[in-house]
């Protein structure tokens, strides 16, 4: 049977994902500016968060609106419950990407580590395309998939991990790199919490899915 | 000028000596679905009534007020309430079909305005069945009885009846609550079809009838209108302290 209810859920999912999109390219956008050391772009960025809040604000209150109307229940109250979550998740991660600029233009070394860096911009990518997979996962309602994030969040922690032993050794090498190196450390973390953030939707998808919560971040609490 | 296809005002109804409505003042805009909520003996029905003139009949009731359809005065002496009940119809809590068959149920209206052409019966016929969403589960057995069909189709053949004359306004009278669930969702989906094409006033005890399908919620107590607003804002963020006891099922 037809349900309005259908409608509005089908529009929900829309947005949900638009912003889901939106959220995974400013995040690739961030890392980019950071390894180009583009200011300018950096700015962009930043300037643009707003719009990402305001669709988290807009989200959030179509949700209110429908549990009001409509008293879901069952796998619709789940839906509905896992873009709740989700979207404050997509502002956070969108928020890290913010903070990637805001070290982009705050570096002050100009003495740069080139192997880091290389090592923070493939981390980026695997992390941007995380958030893009997570979003599918979504929408094909997988539950296998979204399991999958477990394993690439170890891998990113290993990475982000790497990212730290390197700047530190770097920084008992040359004082002149400590600077820039300190910007690694703090957008290692973002990488980091971005992954983690990432398995936390992929949380809420099986919650979606199957009714069961559960846990998969792999258990490494450590900023980095 | 008005852009309001009804307007009502300092809506005052006794029965006997006893005032029921205090002074209601509710207007509509062409098209939608306004929902009236309220505990039993709020006055929703009361009013709904007054609308297209159904307390005539009863003596002892007076109405008084301003009841403007279209910007003519629905009370005046010189309004035929045949007419005017084609343009503002009712549907009932029961269905109520005619005991004939489901082609004359709808046809009924049309033939006591005098309408004789069949090729032009049987199109407003089956349009309104259509309109109705029971076209398909009714058009072979047309001629079969009325009563033969189950509650919900019923209610909507009651529907069908009530279009079948162009109404611009349907008033419904708790129009579900006498049928299951199923049919009722039935009934539900065929005002969400229509409510682009007529002005629906649905008096329903169902909360979440309410919230799910209408644009407008009105919300009646002891006789007075307490608040109309958005549906949603109604459901989400009512000004009223006692619209919010009543919808969240603190009292009635």
């Amino acid at each position: 049977m037809r349900r309005l209810f259908d409608d509005e859920l089908a529009d929900l999912d829309t947005s949900f994902k638009e912003m889901g999109l939106l959220v995974a390219e400013r995040l690739h956008e961030a890392v980019q500016a950071f390894l180009d050391h583009d200011r300018e772009a950096a700015q962009r960025i930043i300037d643009d968060d707003k719009a990402i809040n305001q669709r988290e604000i807009a989200l959030e209150k179509k949700t209110f609106e429908m549990i009001a109307l409509y008293q879901p229940v069952t796998t619709d109250l789940r839906e509905i419950v896992t873009i709740l979550k989700a979207v404050s998740v997509l502002e956070r991660i969108g928020d890290n990407a913010r903070n990637i600029a805001l070290s982009t233009i705050a570096i002050k070394g100009t003495k740069r580590v080139p192997e880091i860096e290389e090592l923070i911009g493939s981390t980026g990518e695997i992390v941007a395309k995380m958030v893009s997979e997570v979003l599918t996962y979504y929408v094909n309602d997988d539950a296998r998939g979204s399991q999958s994030m477990a394993e690439i969040a170890l891998d990113v922690s290993q990475r982000t991990a790497k990212i730290r032993d390197l700047a530190v050794d770097s920084m008992k090498l040359d004082p002149e790199l400590v600077s820039s190196s300190t910007d690694y450390l703090v957008i290692g973390g973002y990488l980091k919490r971005t992954s983690d953030y990432v398995t936390d939707i992929a949380e809420w998808i099986i919650y979606k899915r199957t009714g069961k919560i559960v846990e998969l971040n792999p258990g490494q609490s450590s900023f980095i | 000028m008005t852009d309001k296809i009804l307007t009502t005002e300092n809506v005052r109804l006794y029965y006997g000596k006893k005032e029921a409505l205090h002074g209601i003042n509710l207007d509509y805009d062409q098209y939608g679905i306004t929902a009236l909520i309220g505990p039993s003996g709020s006055g929703k029905s009361t009013y709904l009534r007054a609308l297209n003139r159904m307390h005539d009949l009863n003596e002892g009731v007076t109405v008084n007020g301003t009841f403007l359809f279209k910007g003519k005065d629905i009370y005046s002496p010189s309004t035929d309430t045949v007419e005017l009940r084609k343009q503002i119809g009712m549907v009932f809590q029961q269905p109520n079909p005619f005991p004939f068959s489901i082609y004359d149920n709808v046809a009924f209206g049309l033939r006591i305005s005098g309408m004789k052409d069949k090729a032009q019966v049987d199109e407003i016929v089956e349009t309104s069945l259509k309109q109705a969403a029971v076209w398909d589960e009714v058009k072979d057995t047309l001629h079969k009885s009325a009563l033969s069909l189950s509650g919900g189709q019923q209610q909507r053949v009651s529907i069908a009846r009530a279009l079948a004359t162009s109404p611009e306004i349907l008033l419904l009278d708790e129009p579900t609550s006498a049928l299951d669930p199923v049919s009722a969702h039935l009934v539900e989906n065929t005002l969400l079809e229509i409510r682009d094409k007529y002005t629906l006033i649905i008096v329903t005890h169902s909360m979440s009838q309410a919230s799910r399908i209408s644009d407008r919620t009105a919300f009646f107590m002891n006789g007075n209108l307490v608040e109309v607003n958005d549906t949603k804002k109604i459901f989400l963020d009512p000004d009223q302290k006692e619209t919010q006891d009543y919808i969240s099922g603190r009292f009635g």
